[in-house]
């Protein structure tokens, strides 16, 4: 894996000298005998992963995904065997990283918006179809219950379906796809139970070909006369009965043969309705176009509260990046004091936060808030109903997540100002700048290079901290006037009660709202990464 | 070097990715087919699969095949198997909560079981009611549950007849100074509309209208109607700003020990609470929760363990015979009481467990009169608005505002 440092040191063995080429190792001719090795393990692995991710994706008929596929291997044995593309070299896989996991998840998340996937709406038509004629069959009020036995004519695995069939009065009948004969009963033997066990002329099926035949099993149906049919009741029983339901292409509707009712396809809403506009549960995917963003704009329960949880959202980030500022970096400068005996064993307490799984801690803390039965409260001798009011809940939040964020901040500048020559503020103190003088211009401005890519982090982290809010207060406490708008509420914790706190899951509106917090969140990482930008330029 | 060999071993897991991406626009159908036979798959949570797997392996001797049982968290197993039905990877049946049917019907993720009337009629009437929606029947039930009033009786000997008997019981107690609380239930920050259900029934209130079959009726919401606001009104009563036996900091997660600490001498619980009373070493007692003196009887809502057929299963004559001939055997719904003591669905098997456990039979008989939990889909735009009404109300705020607006969110959800 070192190879290429000796590369780069130089080639040995008096080769020409040739300026060091980032890439170099990778280029023909002029790798080691290990790195080429590594480079030829590396492409079979890709090749091997191709062929194992194209069998599947060719039994499925998938030429798209093929193509991807095969595209992609190309491209990576191009890049790394030829000699010219070194940039691409190191291009490449940041790139088809970021594809895969950023491009395709946001054009994903934006594709899904413009329809209405989600619970009820979640297949195709058909499979909508085949679902309300499956759940439509119903026993035949006088159904007989009989005793099964599935066999076939001949061969087990392909012969024409048969039901053995006893009835209650021990009738032994033999049902096929044209109706049902009456067998001779020294023609088969059967089980106390009166269930056939063998029969002349038919192969018995057991329950391993029985389960290979499974769905041919359950939509078979042994005509019975009266327009109704024998159907299997799992391995050993059968009953008469018939789907009510059925779909017929001309009215492009389902009819429902005992109540004549008729449920017409609307393939806007991607749902069945009759006259009076009531739907059938079952709907299917369909495309809606923009009506997901309508509905966040002009819905006045979503856009009307939107502003003020905004304002809150951009409070709880900020506030929470100050205060994880101000306490890491304290304590980051308090460590930093050689006079302070067992600095080890301070830094170590001081991480441990961060060594904590967040989920337990917060529902820890959530209780250590409560109003009557609360830590806090009992140790503080005080009567405050933290997590009932809105301020005094959206402060606990803020001091718990100030303390679950700090260790890492206090990480960070401990090891940025570790890295700082004491000479600097040395210079500065001899050139007489008091202690605040120095820190606040020597020591850090240098530490704001370190520390804004972690702060401007730290702030997108928890412009969208679902977790914190959702397990201390679930975004409580809520106005008696308004159920759906807590006093905590981030803008994803409000978006995630819309969208799959009421009607079940709504992908397709859960991802119209991601849409919108994708433009916020980008907005602001935009302009406080320029800003930041400015800082290196000072430095 | 390093970054090198990592950048082709990385574009090689992303070119996988990309490819199994592909791969799940894939037609599923014809990969189910491609499966081996012969092994039937059963999605249940951690306690049951315990139980579950003598049975299936039993299941899977006697007719050849191998049955396998795997574990998903209860919390995740609804999702899980709706996902995994519309990803045609899903197993041949699952164990849950009844009320998960409305949501798995409109995904077409099951399929409706056809019992006999003899077996029919071997189960509670409640549990076959809570399993029957829009005429079929949709599993087969195997255990009920329902809340009950589970009382310390050194605090408090008698089953109090009314909430005002409980309340003024509790409260005598709490100002001796002999418990803290009047009342354990269970309310927190957002309410808890399952627990307080029964009170809101006795004071007049409901949540859905029945049509004439006696399916719930999603069109008629009971929340926001003025006998839901009179219902709040008695439940404020009892909040904070009344007698205190409703409180906002008693919450799922405190509530147990507080009455296993001795600190309240009434319990409102389900079932599962009992084995921890028992440990605790708590001399108890089990009744129907009480209701208002000149109210409505208090109807506890009643949840029944189902086993679901899965429509999308490669499996599905096998999963048939094992819902309807395995689980409607009394052995079996013994075995998963054994691991999880909820009353048995089949009859027969309750009368045999309430022999050796007479809490079971009370807890039945507390639940007679409940209201299955609807299993219809609107009722998950019920629970979270119901909830904060609720917890907004035991807080001291105005029952008419907190109702009218937890209903409109409701109407406006279910649209």
């Amino acid at each position: 894996m070192f190879a290429d440092r000796r590369n780069g040191a130089g080639a040995p063995g008096g080769a020409p000298a040739r300026p060091p080429l980032p890439g170099g190792a990778l280029a023909p001719r002029s790798g080691s005998l290990a790195g080429q090795m590594v480079k030829i393990g590396m492409l079979g692995l890709t090749t091997a992963l191709a062929v194992w991710a194209a069998f599947p994706l060719y039994s499925a008929g998938n030429w798209i995904g093929i193509g991807v596929v095969a595209a992609v291997t190309t491209l990576l044995f191009y890049v790394y065997l030829s000699p010219r593309a070194i940039p691409a070299k190191y291009l490449v896989p940041g790139t088809l990283l970021l594809v895969a996991f950023q491009i395709l998840p946001v054009l994903y998340t934006v594709s899904t918006s413009i329809t209405n996937f989600g619970d009820g709406h979640r297949g195709s038509k058909e499979e909508a179809i085949a679902s309300i004629e499956a759940s439509s069959v119903v026993r035949a009020a006088d159904s007989v219950d009989y005793r099964l036995t599935v066999a076939a004519v001949g061969d087990p695995a392909t012969g024409d379906l048969v039901f053995l069939l006893t009835d209650p009065e021990g009738r032994v009948q033999a049902g096929d796809a044209d109706g049902l004969t009456e067998l001779a009963p020294d023609a088969v033997t059967t089980d106390p139970s009166g269930r056939i066990t063998e029969a002349e002329g038919y192969t018995l099926l057991g329950a391993a070909e029985v389960s290979a035949r499974s769905a041919e099993i359950t939509a078979f149906a042994v005509p019975s006369g009266d327009g109704s049919g024998i159907r299997s009741s799992g391995l050993s029983s059968a009953y008469e009965g018939d789907a009510t339901r059925a779909y017929d292409a001309d009215c492009d509707c389902i009819v429902d043969a005992a109540t004549g009712a008729r449920f017409t396809a609307d393939d806007e809403r991607g749902v069945f309705l009759d006259e009076s506009g009531e739907r059938l549960p079952q709907g299917w995917r369909v495309d809606v176009g923009w009506d997901n963003f309508a509905k966040v704009l002009t819905n006045p329960s979503v856009s009307g509260p939107f502003f003020g949880i905004l304002l809150w959202n951009l409070a709880f980030a900020a506030g929470t990046v100050l205060l994880v500022f101000v306490l890491g970096l304290g304590l980051a400068l308090l460590m930093h004091t050689d006079r302070l005996r067992g600095r080890r064993v301070y830094r170590v307490l001081l991480v441990l936060p961060y060594a904590m799984p967040s989920f337990a801690m917060l529902l820890l803390w959530r209780d250590m808030f409560n109003a009557d039965f609360g830590l806090v409260n009992r140790l503080l001798g005080l009567d405050v109903d933290w997590l009932g009011g809105e301020w005094t809940a959206r402060l606990a939040l803020l001091v718990v997540n100030a303390w679950l964020g700090y260790p890492y901040l206090f990480l960070v500048a401990t090891g940025a100002l570790q890295s700082i020559p004491r000479e600097l503020t040395q210079a500065a103190r001899l050139d007489g700048a008091g202690a605040w003088q120095s820190f606040r211009h020597v020591t850090l401005p240098l530490l704001m290079v370190a520390l804004t890519p972690i702060l401007v982090s730290t702030f997108s982290f928890n412009f969208n901290n679902f977790n914190a809010v959702y397990l201390m207060t679930g975004g409580g406490p809520f106005p008696p006037d308004n159920p759906m708008v807590g006093g905590t509420d981030l803008l994803i914790t409000y978006t995630y009660r819309l969208a799959f706190g009421g009607q079940g899951a709504q992908y397709g509106y859960a991802s119209a709202i991601s849409v919108f917090i994708f433009l916020i969140v980008a907005v602001i990482s935009v302009v406080s990464l320029r800003r930041s930008r400015s800082l290196e330029e000072t430095h | 070097m390093k970054i090198r060999s990592a950048g082709v071993f990385a574009s090689a897991t992303v070119l996988t990715l990309v490819a199994t991406a592909c791969g799940g626009g894939g037609d599923s159908g014809e990969a189910a087919q491609e499966e081996p036979s012969g092994t039937m798959v059963i999605w249940a949570d951690d306690i049951r699969t315990k139980a579950l797997l003598p049975f299936a392996e039993e299941f899977g001797e006697a007719h050849g095949i191998q049955v396998e049982v795997e574990t998903i968290p209860n919390e995740d197993l609804e999702s899980n198997f709706v996902t995994a039905h519309q990803a045609g990877s899903g197993p041949d049946i699952v164990v849950g909560a009844h009320d998960w049917t409305g949501n798995f019907v409109q995904n077409g993720a099951i399929d409706p079981v056809q019992l006999p009337e003899d077996k029919v009629a071997a189960f509670n009437e409640t549990a076959i009611e809570a399993v029957t929606y829009n005429g079929q029947l949709y599993g087969v039930p195997y255990a009920t549950e329902n809340l009950v009033l589970i009382r310390n009786t050194e605090l408090a000997p008698e089953a109090p007849s009314s909430v005002e008997e409980l309340v003024e019981t509790g409260a005598a107690l709490k100002d001796e100074g002999e418990v803290e609380e009047i009342l354990g239930l269970q309310v927190g920050q957002e309410g808890d509309p399952y627990h307080i259900y029964p009170f809101y029934t006795s004071a007049g209130g409901y949540l859905f209208g029945q049509d004439d079959k006696g399916d719930y009726d999603p069109s008629d919401v009971g929340v926001g109607t003025p006998e839901s606001v009179a219902a709040f009104e008695r439940i404020a009563e009892l909040g904070e700003k009344g007698e205190g036996a409703l409180k906002r900091s008693i919450d799922s997660q405190n509530v147990a020990s507080l009455f296993q600490d001795g600190k309240t001498p009434f319990f409102i619980t389900g079932p599962w609470s009992i084995p921890d009373v028992k440990t605790a070493g708590i001399d108890y007692e089990i009744s129907a929760i009480p209701g208002f003196e000149d109210g409505e009887e208090a109807r506890p809502f009643v949840g029944v363990q189902t086993f679901y057929v899965a429509a999308g299963g490669a499996n599905k004559v096998l999963a048939q015979e094992f819902v309807t001939n395995y689980v409607t055997d009394p052995e079996l719904a013994i075995a998963l009481y054994e691991e999880d003591p909820r009353p048995p669905a089949l009859t027969a098997a309750l009368e045999q467990v309430s022999q050796s456990d007479p809490d079971l039979a009370k807890v039945t008989e507390a639940g007679a009169n409940g209201d299955p939990l609807p299993a219809i889909p609107q009722m998950a735009a019920i629970w979270d608005p119901f909830g904060k009404a609720e917890a907004a109300v035991i807080s001291g705020e105005d029952p008419e505002e907190a109702v009218t607006a937890a209903g409109k969110a409701i109407t406006d959800q279910i649209g």
